[in-house]
């Protein structure tokens, strides 16, 4: 029961977190409002027991990208102009995504149910195998490192692609930028 | 009808209609906003909500963290009658967590090349821009074609 209370109360701070991005206007403060709705994410997944993934959201998504997205604003630009178009089409587009969305909820199983087919697919053979076939204490790691290997080696594919993505975009970039201010001058 | 009224159907589904609330929200603000910043913060947020969906579908009550103690010389203590929690979301979500700072950096990237290129990064005057580009291509390029484009 206090779990529920925690997450409420930390769901009602993500959401007034949310909409105080929407409303604002100035770039900054909606970077820093983003990094602040990491870091209640992160509170919310310890509670959620996904402490690696609560340290992985504290360090990425609050710090990183919080990086990434200043860097951004400085060299774009700080404020964004003020909303012309009228709200109504995308609320009505939002309002019906989420009443589909919220029918699909109701075949769920309850929040932590032990029988859910979730809970006795591999994971219980993760849990138990983990032990005698890995040793290593941190049963995420273990399926991380072992048992799902593959998907963590796509995952660094897909990081290096970025890389080389982000690398070929903005190279040359303040070349290009002096050549502008001389050819001004 | 009767089913909806259920209350332990509704503390147990609370999590994930807050979710869509949180992801709604994300998707509103990629929607209705015109800056490309702002939108990706949204996608962001929306982002976040999907892994909160996900890091729940692992809950298990009275559960915790799947991590095994372990005592001074190094063994693990296994105690079969703590509960642990379902460690297969948390991974798949560390997996998209990275994933997802390698797209936004990405995207990132894109946005500086706009502005380099448009001097501008809110959607309605890049829409402005191109639009006023393809009309001079059209005069152009109409002349050369006798005027019927």
């Amino acid at each position: 029961m206090v779990e529920t209370i925690i997450n409420i109360i930390l769901f009602t701070m993500l959401v007034l977190t949310a909409l105080a991005i929407v409303r604002i206007d100035s770039l900054f403060a909606a970077v820093m409002l983003s990094g602040v709705f990491s870091l209640l994410s992160a509170l919310l997944f310890v509670t959620l027991d996904a402490v690696d993934v609560a340290f992985t959201e504290a360090a990425v998504g609050a710090g990183i990208s919080t990086v990434l997205m200043l860097m951004t604003i400085a060299l774009t630009s700080r404020t964004q102009k003020k909303a012309t178009r009228s709200g109504m089409v995308p609320f009505v587009v939002v309002a019906v995504t989420g009443g589909a969305l919220f029918y699909g909820t109701l075949d769920m199983p309850n929040l932590g149910d032990p029988n859910a087919p979730a809970q006795l697919h591999v994971a219980p053979e993760y849990l138990a195998g983990s032990i005698k076939d890995i040793d290593v204490p941190n049963v995420v790691t273990s399926v991380l490192a072992s048992y799902r290997g593959y998907d963590t080696l796509g995952e660094t594919a897909v990081v290096f692609t970025a890389g080389i993505g982000v690398l070929l975009l903005l190279s040359g970039l303040g070349r290009r930028r002096r050549k502008d201010e001389e050819g001004d001058a | 009808m009767e089913r909806l009224l259920d209350w332990t159907f509704v503390v147990g589904h609370m999590n994930y209609w807050l979710f869509i609330v949180l992801m709604m929200t994300g998707l509103f603000i990629v929607v209705a906003r015109g800056n490309l910043v702002k939108k990706i913060i949204g996608l962001n947020i929306f982002q976040a909500a999907v892994f909160m969906l996900y890091i729940s579908i692992g809950k298990v009550t009275g559960g915790t963290a799947p991590i095994y103690p372990v005592d001074m010389q190094g063994h693990m203590q296994v105690d079969p009658s703590i509960i642990y929690s379902n460690p297969l979301p948390h991974v798949l979500i560390l997996t998209a967590i990275v994933v997802g700072i390698a797209t936004t950096s990405l995207a990132l990237a894109l946005t500086i090349r706009i502005r380099e290129a448009y001097d501008t990064i809110e959607e309605d005057d890049i829409l402005k821009i191109e639009r006023h580009m393809a009309a001079e291509d059209n005069k152009e390029h109409g002349a050369a074609m006798g005027g019927r484009a």
